[in-house]
């Protein structure tokens, strides 16, 4: 029985994990592209990253969701891949509070990544 | 009840053999990608903040820790993207009669859909 209830569990942390995947490859390497590299070293014009601009362009709703998105999915996906590796890499013994600590710590982000996107 | 006998396994098993070093690298990209997360946020807060907190922040971007941050990141990024997309053909298998399509059918989509996605966030990002 408990054995069952933790393949549930797991299948449901695989389903989250398995979707932020998806996200985290599609979307990812550009934002660090462009947060990394296009901005401090822009070509064009001053007013593309302007404070001015980019508010009432990520002040939009849909911006909003879509940023949402673009945390929850990678974070989840993280967190699962870190709690997974550790678990094999020595911490088997803490596995209830490593699993509580890399969930949790997801969702305190996640958290704190919509309360920060809907104050913008 | 007792507990199933589990053979002891050292810590650094995966130091043994290049596909299990691989495995760990690919694991390791997560540790990037968060972090870059957290900056992506940090980001997102000076924009929330105000114009003062937001013109501070772009500053810190270029400095030199940033860009090799930015770099490592990158590497990380791209290399889990990769790893994500050259899966498709163990997770779905699809048959043309009796052949097998070649996984290349099912991988080079995945590149050209993260080129296009990637080409569109950058032109939403800077068009004026």
């Amino acid at each position: 029985m408990a054995t069952a209830a933790r393949s549930r569990g797991e299948a449901f942390w695989w389903a989250i994990f398995s979707a932020g995947g998806v996200v985290t490859a599609l979307l990812v390497p550009i934002h660090i592209l462009i947060l990394g590299f296009v901005i401090p070293f822009w070509w064009g014009s001053i007013d593309t990253f302007s404070y001015e601009r980019i508010h009432a362009l990520l002040s939009q709703p849909l911006a909003k969701l879509y940023l949402i998105v673009l945390f929850s999915a990678p974070v989840f996906h993280c967190m699962h891949r870190i709690r997974h590796t550790m678990y094999d890499t020595g911490w088997r013994a803490y596995a209830t509070p490593l699993a509580f600590v890399c969930y949790g710590g997801a969702l305190l982000i996640m958290i704190i990544a919509i309360i920060t996107i809907a104050s913008i | 009840m007792s507990e199933p006998y589990r053979r002891p396994i050292s810590n650094t098993w995966w130091l043994k053999n290049p596909n299990y070093r691989f495995f760990m690298y690919r694991e390791l990209t997560a540790v990037f990608i968060l972090a870059f997360l957290i900056i992506f946020l940090w980001f997102l807060s000076s924009l929330a903040r105000g114009p003062e907190a937001y013109n501070a922040f772009l500053q810190r971007l270029s400095s030199p820790w940033s860009i090799l941050f930015h770099i490592v990141a990158l590497i990380a990024a791209c290399f889990h993207s990769s790893t994500w997309f050259n899966l498709t053909p163990k997770a779905v298998v699809v048959r043309k009669g009796e052949e097998k399509l070649p996984d290349a059918f099912l991988i080079t989509p995945n590149y050209v859909g993260w080129l296009t996605i990637s080409v569109i966030i950058f032109l939403i990002a800077t068009w004026s």
